[in-house]
């Protein structure tokens, strides 16, 4: 423990504060690695989570009643029960025993978000005046044309701020695997927690780093969306 | 050119078209004219199918539109079709909006298409604008340019849904303007529009429609000087 540390520890101690830095200092490794491993799961969450969004998306479009079925209800489900639910069913049941708790939760955060990016992608098209197909499609273009050179671009801009406020939610959601112990961020706050029986040291530095992530995300989505609305 | 059949449209119960028939030549300017909801829209986007067509047939050139074997993306680079509300790509200038069909579509180079796409703006007056996008434009220059756009797939036919019923009445007179030019050159048009002085002057033939029915068609000079069925009749009391 350094110096610095040791004179912030002794003003502490003079008001009168019971918080020992030394928990934190000693678990910030893990922390750390926790750190980690919640930016990689939530990046992975979302990465997949959006392919499969988007398909779900395009499956909830379908015309045919038949086709659209399966992707409704997809949507329902992960949209309409407890995301720890689906983690307990998903590492439980679905996934094969002895599979690691990192793979199960980043499987878990990918098919619940993808319900909410499917959401997202649909509204985004939606959201593009009818108008805008019909004069393609007057031109002579095919669906896929129509879709590529014409609505998605401009639906793509529009989905951003949603599908950014969803990789946030993800993100914090990600803590959730403490429970399975994925050892992410929460995890390693919970195992200081175990070893010194102390609440407030680890669990307000966990959300202070989570704060941090959360935060440093909004300014870079500020930014894209920035730098879309001046082109 | 275009031959329509028997055509009938229903949206759910409401039956929109009843059984129009009517057969437009090349070269020739048709208008359409009725009421507001006399389905004269809504004729019009069928004629690219743009909207689907209950039963009876549309043929562009002998190609019947509801054959299932018809390749409809490729009737419609044949048929242009302007829009009351422009329907310009907002993400793209104005030249980009006229390039990107004949690219795509088309498939011409880049070159190529930028070139026809700059005498295309010239055309229709809009040199200047070529590099800015839709939103810094008039409605009157929207129209132009997306006039322009349809023009630039070459097409036999125009289709023109109230050009000009979104605009600043101070800006009517500039895209009526490039119609006229178009009309001299020889373009087979269908114009529907609540512009009765365009009808009587640039019109070769005027069709009135209500309720769907095609009421009664003439040589505008005809139809407007003296109209046979009482409904055109009273249509036309009410707006000359």
């Amino acid at each position: 423990m350094n110096d610095f540390i040791l004179v912030i520890q002794d003003m502490l101690d003079t008001v009168g504060i019971d918080f020992k830095l030394n928990i934190i200092v000693e678990y910030l490794p893990f922390f750390l690695r926790g750190t980690l491993i919640t930016i990689g799961v939530s990046l992975a969450g979302i990465f997949i989570g959006m392919v499969l969004g988007l398909f779900i998306g395009m499956g909830k479009m379908a015309k045919s009643w038949i086709i659209k079925l399966p992707f409704v209800w997809y949507v329902n489900f992960f949209r309409g029960t407890p995301l720890l639910v689906q983690l307990f069913i998903i590492h439980f049941a679905v996934m094969p025993s002895g599979s690691s708790t990192i793979a199960s939760l980043i499987v878990t955060l990918s098919l619940n978000s993808a319900a909410y990016v499917a959401e997202i992608f649909r509204a985004g098209i939606k959201s593009i005046d009818r108008g805008q197909a019909e004069a393609a499609h007057s031109l002579g273009m095919n669906k896929v044309q129509v879709m590529r050179y014409v609505v998605l671009p401009q639906a793509s801009k529009r989905m951003i701020p949603p599908l950014g406020n969803e990789f946030i939610v993800l993100l914090k959601d990600s803590s959730l695997g403490a429970i399975i112990a994925a050892p992410e961020l929460l995890y390693w706050g919970r195992a200081a927690t175990g070893q010194y029986y102390r609440v407030w040291e680890p669990y307000l530095t966990v959300a202070l780093i989570y704060l941090m992530l959360t935060l440093s995300l909004t300014y870079v989505l500020n930014y894209v969306e920035r730098r879309l609305d001046t082109e | 050119m275009i031959s329509v059949k028997n055509l009938k449209k229903s949206f759910g119960k409401l039956e929109v078209l009843k059984d129009i028939s009517i057969d437009i030549h090349p070269q020739e300017v048709v208008v359409v004219i009725g009421p507001s909801g006399s389905g004269k829209s809504t004729f019009l986007r069928c004629l690219n199918l743009i909207e689907s067509i209950t039963e009876g047939h549309v043929y562009i050139e002998g190609v019947d539109l509801t054959d299932k074997k018809t390749d409809i993306n490729n009737i419609r680079t044949e048929v242009g079709m302007v829009f009351q509300q422009f329907n310009l790509f907002p993400h793209k200038t104005v030249l980009e909006n006229i390039v990107l069909p004949m690219m795509v579509v088309r498939k011409w180079n880049k070159a190529d298409s930028k070139e026809k796409a700059y005498a295309l703006l010239e055309k229709v007056g809009l040199s200047d604008k070529a590099d800015v996008y839709p939103d810094s434009l008039s409605g009157g220059q929207k129209q132009r340019v997306a006039i322009a756009r349809a023009l630039g797939m070459e097409p036999k036919i125009m289709l023109f849904d109230e050009p000009t019923s979104a605009l600043d009445p101070e800006m009517v007179g500039e895209v009526l303007e490039v119609m006229k030019q178009l009309a001299k050159e020889g373009m087979t048009m269908v114009v529907v529009t609540h512009e009765m002085g365009f009808a009587r002057e640039v019109g070769d033939r005027v069709v009135f429609m209500d309720e769907g029915v095609l009421v009664e068609e003439n040589e505008p000079s005809e139809l407007f000087g003296n109209p046979q069925n009482e409904r055109t009749q009273a249509f036309l009391s009410k707006i000359l």
